[in-house]
């Protein structure tokens, strides 16, 4: 072997020692603030998982109370399916705004920009508890919560799918001198059509699973049946919840593969 | 779009000339400009399927005779109080401070251990070096990991570990584990088969096509999935904070919201988590076109 090839591989060695000489750093800074002990951690899992084997396990009483897991079940999927298609509509309009390929203008082009990346990064839990002091205990404080963080989300997702497939077509358009509506209908939907469904279909799947979160803090759906099961100490039910949850979650995740593979 | 309404002899030559084409017409002349592909049928499908769950779920929803109005009178008020009017009461600036640094290390820490049990269990799983019956079921159980919202995770270990930092940590791991091995070994699975088939040849052991060809193959989409992750996971920190008592800045959130009901203080909190996740999603993005 040349020395030029050892170099190589010697470089390789000293920048994986570097990158690990960090991590080990960050990990033992972040334990420091955070006061995790990774020997607490390593006793607790055993621990935990014993516990589950042998608590988790829904009884029969969970099953006597599963008709009304199943309601809640299929109410938080249409939830997540509403919220995602009435943001997806919302996001989409706003996406054309936002989207450098319509050129519209440069100043609404920014402040769509903003607004989304806003309504991305507030918490959806800080939506769950303001919402909750004025509509309370309602199915909507859910679906607002989880409406503002899905619009931010999709409105930027949607910028991106739009700014990279359309360009091309629309300056054909542009140039035989279509009008912004003829654009919208001619160019950008048909081509980023399969991209943006993608993006609705995993959002769904996202918020099944955020909108047991929401659940838990504003006391609705599926989050609101754990929490009442974990609390009472109900654990066979509980365990009951979190298995129909899975199930729910790994069909929507196949049923959106299957679909995606035909519109591709 | 308009009949062609051609008379003479110049219709037949030009009608000879659109059927010879891949034209198609409609029963009534006009000419087809849209395609009936398998796909474009199936999206129509889906769209009106979503369509047809939306109307269905607002149908359904069981609203409880909420004054609609009032309650929307009532949300822009305190959107106005949280959003225009924060202030920090209950807490000075530097406790606030290393209270989002508390939620920022139990994100660095998931990811970390995430990323690590997710490096070697992806070498396990992807398809072109694992052996496929441990595959599918190694992704099967990732699959399920995955399925399980986090707070759920967090919450099922604090019974036994109590609420804290540990159930948080292991609770936000155990999601990004199952998130992270989904996402590596579909890196490892888009490396050229030529160069590990090339260092098999020349008598490499397991580690040393990993170290030599995996690792340096697909190490970029790697850190920038895993970046990716870190994000995700500081934004659940939070969540946990308020929804599983997990510490940090969301717990401190929970408390403005839900026990001091004190909103401008909800306020300066909110903006604090914002300002942070706007300069990480920059870094990240800055660090990521680095990486490529």
């Amino acid at each position: 072997m040349s020395s030029k090839q050892m170099s190589v591989f010697r470089k390789r060695k000293i920048t994986y020692i570097a990158a690990f000489a960090i991590i080990l750093a960050l990990y033992l800074f972040s334990s420091l603030i955070t006061e995790f002990h990774i020997s607490e951690g390593v006793r607790a899992f055993p621990d935990a998982v014993m516990w589950m084997a042998e608590k988790l396990i829904p009884d029969a009483k969970a099953f006597e109370r599963f008709p009304k897991i199943l309601e809640k079940l299929f109410e938080t999927t249409l939830l997540s399916v509403a919220v995602t298609v009435i943001a997806a509509v919302c996001a989409f309009f706003f996406s054309l705004l936002g989207s450098k390929t319509t050129r519209l203008n440069g100043i609404i082009n920014r402040l769509v920009r903003m607004i989304a990346s806003f309504f991305r990064n507030v918490p959806d839990v800080v939506w769950a508890m303001l919402l909750m002091f004025s509509f309370g205990q309602n199915i909507l404080t859910g679906f607002f919560a989880l409406f503002f963080t899905t619009f931010g989300l999709l409105t930027r997702a949607f910028i991106e799918t739009i700014d990279e497939v359309s360009s091309s077509s629309i300056e054909a358009l542009n140039a035989s001198g279509a009008d912004f509506m003829q654009i919208v209908f001619q160019a950008i939907i048909p081509s980023s059509v399969t991209g943006l469904i993608t993006w609705v279909l995993y959002m769904i799947e996202t918020n099944i699973r955020s909108s047991t979160l929401i659940g838990i803090l504003t006391a609705t759906g599926i989050g609101y049946l754990f929490d009442m099961y974990y609390k009472r100490l109900e654990f066979g039910s509980a365990s009951l919840v979190v298995l129909s949850i899975v199930v729910l979650v790994i069909l929507i995740e196949m049923l959106s593969n299957m679909l995606r593979k035909v519109i591709q | 779009m308009q009949n062609y309404t051609i008379s003479g002899g110049s219709e037949a030559a030009l009608s000879g000339v659109l059927n010879t084409s891949m034209m198609e017409h409609r029963r009534n002349g006009k000419i087809r400009i849209k395609s009936h592909s398998r796909s474009n049928i199936a999206i129509r499908i889906l769209i009106c399927g979503l369509i047809a769950v939306t109307v269905l779920a607002f149908v359904t929803f069981d609203y409880k005779d909420i004054d609609f109005a009032e309650a929307i009178t009532a949300t822009l008020h305190n959107i106005k109080t949280v959003f225009i009017q924060p202030r920090l009461e209950r807490d000075t600036v530097t406790g606030v401070l290393y209270q989002l640094l508390v939620t920022f290390c139990l994100g660095i820490i998931s990811t970390l251990f995430g990323a690590v049990l997710a490096f070697f269990c992806s070498l396990l799983c992807a398809k072109n070096i694992a052996f496929p019956v441990m595959a599918n079921v190694i992704k099967s159980v990732v699959a399920i990991v995955r399925a399980v919202p986090t707070v759920l995770w967090v919450l099922i270990f604090a019974v036994s570990a109590g609420l804290g930092s540990v159930a948080a940590v292991i609770g936000l791991t155990f999601h990004s584990f199952a998130y992270l091995t989904k996402m590596y070994a579909e890196a490892i699975e888009e490396i050229d088969d030529g160069t590990i088939e090339a260092l098999r040849a020349n008598g490499a052991d397991f580690w040393q096509i990993v170290f030599q060809a995996i690792l340096p193959a697909s190490l970029s989409s790697m850190v920038a999935w895993t970046f990716m992750r870190f994000e995700i996971n500081f934004t659940n920190a939070v969540a946990m904070g308020a929804a599983a008592g997990a510490g940090g800045i969301g717990f401190n959130l929970f408390m403005a919201g839900s026990f001091y009901f004190d909103l401008h203080e909800m306020g300066f909190l909110t903006y604090v988590v914002v300002i942070a996740v706007i300069i990480l999603e920059t870094f990240s993005t800055k660090f990521k076109d680095k990486v490529k």
